[in-house]
């Protein structure tokens, strides 16, 4: 088993594995997102947010996701070093004229890191907010749930709050845009790593891989713009 | 008719693997278009001698685009300005009168340079030796057509066997991976009764010997693809990952 991890198909098998669980993962938050897209006081986005906040379900998947990130980050470093010496220290003179070759797939780290970059203020933003420190405007609630009315906490107002501020919106489009790009590239690569992939379902899974990419994307930076634009309480 | 171009070389110069290499320029005058590259570099190499310089190293043997011993960085990519060709097979009627032409070695940690324009691609053949064949019990002769063959599969494995073993792929990456060669010389065979019986052994040993000569790790690019003078597919690349990952699923 040592020697399928440490041997470089394995290395990518667990970006593969670690990539598309974490798709996985923007699947639900996107779906959970859109519902503040919902005029209605955040009452919708109230109740998802309580499910998920007191889902058994999602008590284990949550540290299951930090490995994921933790998996994903530490081997996308160890393997674009490793590639870097690989490759030696000297560069071509005459550069790389090669056509064809988008530049998502050779740029996976940096674009890597700008979703890191955003994923630390995101954190602070909400998760820490709502988990550990607590805050002012997450005072509770009382929606209906299944026509019971329940107290929960209204993370509504602090995402709403959130979004007023015109830089955190402009951070969270340069993160959703780079997440797009990392996509672009990511979504095909993870199936041909494990090997899930031939002439014709390379083609399939491009076209799947962009449209995928870019609704991630765009779904989360135009909730945040629509958010910034027209929720604001005044 | 015949045309004829002039035109500036700038070629890499190292005396030795371990010896500083610089670019030096040379003027050539009067080449014809219809000649090959390797056929202009005879001529400058000729010129060289005259001068009471010394000769220009590069490897070639065959010059008919089936060896895989030709190789050179022309101009930003493997093998020249033309697609689908090997440095042998490349014309002069594809460059400009007047142009430089920068022609650089293979650069990869795995192909460390011998001299000038010479690499050192026994890494390659390590691979093969480590599985790249069948090993055949002798006997008879046996009957033709006696194991059915689909078409389909006879066809891919016919287009993986086309790999010359060059290197161009290699030189293109830039996570320096031999994916691309490795996964054609594990398709060529999976995809046949005969090669199957060491399928998983193969996959197995081919990868490990690729890792450890320190060949990076593939991340999908495509590079290799565009660059290869033998059109090798991606698609042998999920294969070998898929031979790969289920022979390690067998253990
Ligand atoms: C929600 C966030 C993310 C998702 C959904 C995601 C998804 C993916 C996917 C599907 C792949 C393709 C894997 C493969 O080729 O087999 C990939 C590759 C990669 N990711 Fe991410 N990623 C995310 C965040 C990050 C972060 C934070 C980093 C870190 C610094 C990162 C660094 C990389 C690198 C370097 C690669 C290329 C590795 C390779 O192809 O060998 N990613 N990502
Ligand atoms: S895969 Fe193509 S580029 Fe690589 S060694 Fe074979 S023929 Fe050359
Ligand atoms: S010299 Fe044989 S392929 Fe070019």
């Amino acid at each position: 088993m040592s020697s399928t991890l440490g041997s470089s198909i394995g290395k990518k098998l667990l970006m593969s594995i670690s990539g598309l669980f974490l798709i996985l993962f923007l699947v639900v938050h996107l779906t959970v997102n859109s519902f503040l897209l919902v005029p209605d006081g955040g009452d919708l986005f109230n109740a998802g947010a309580h499910f998920m906040a007191t889902n058994p379900a999602v008590r284990v998947i949550e540290p299951l996701l930090a490995l994921g990130f933790i998996i994903h980050i530490l081997y996308g470093v160890k393997l674009t070093l490793e590639n870097r010496r690989a490759r030696g220290p000297e560069r071509y003179a005459s550069g790389k004229k090669t056509q064809g070759v988008s530049w998502a797939s050779q740029n996976m780290l940096v674009l890597g890191i700008t979703v890191a970059a955003f994923l630390v203020l995101h954190i602070a933003n909400f998760w820490v907010k709502m988990k550990i420190t607590g805050d002012p405007r997450l005072e509770h609630t009382t929606i209906e749930i299944g026509g019971v009315p329940t107290q929960v906490e209204n993370a509504y107002a602090l995402v709403n709050t959130t979004f007023s501020y015109l830089w955190i919106v402009v951070v969270y489009v340069i993160g959703a845009v780079g997440l797009a790009i990392h996509l672009s590239h990511g979504f095909w690569s993870a199936f041909q790593t494990i090997g899930f992939s031939n002439q014709l379902w390379r083609k399939r899974l491009t076209i799947l891989g962009n449209i995928f990419a870019w609704i991630i994307g765009v779904g989360f930076s135009s909730i945040a713009i629509l958010q910034y634009l027209f929720y604001q309480p005044n | 008719m015949e045309k004829t171009i002039n035109i500036k070389l700038r070629v890499w110069r190292q005396a030795g693997p371990k010896a500083k290499g610089r670019f030096e320029t040379y003027e050539l005058k009067n080449i014809s278009t219809d000649s090959s590259f390797l056929e202009m570099m005879d001529i400058l190499n000729e010129q060289l001698i005259s001068e009471g310089k010394e000769p220009v190293a590069f490897d070639h043997d065959c010059r008919e685009g089936i060896c895989g011993m030709c190789s050179l960085y022309i101009n930003g990519r493997p093998h020249g300005p033309d697609d689908r060709v090997t440095t042998c097979q490349l014309h002069m009627r594809k460059f400009k009168d007047g142009e430089t032409i920068t022609v650089e070695p293979w650069r990869s940690a795995g192909f460390p340079i011998i001299k000038d324009l010479i690499v050192d691609r026994s890494a390659f053949d390590k691979i093969i030796a480590a599985g790249g064949y069948i090993s055949v019990s002798t006997g008879g002769v046996p009957d033709a057509n006696a194991i059915p063959i689909p078409k389909e599969a006879a066809d891919e494995a016919m287009d993986a066997a086309s790999c010359i073993g060059c290197g161009a792929c290699v030189a293109a990456c830039k996570n320096g991976s031999a994916m691309l060669f490795v996964s054609a010389k594990v398709s060529h065979l999976a995809l046949l009764p005969q090669g199957r019986v060491e399928a998983a052994r193969r996959a197995r040993n081919m990868v490990a010997k690729m890792d450890e000569l320190g060949f990076g790790n593939c991340t999908n690019t495509g590079a290799c693809e565009v660059e290869c003078p033998k059109g090798i597919s991606l698609a042998n690349i999920a294969r070998l990952n898929r031979e790969f990952l289920k022979a390690k699923l067998k253990e």
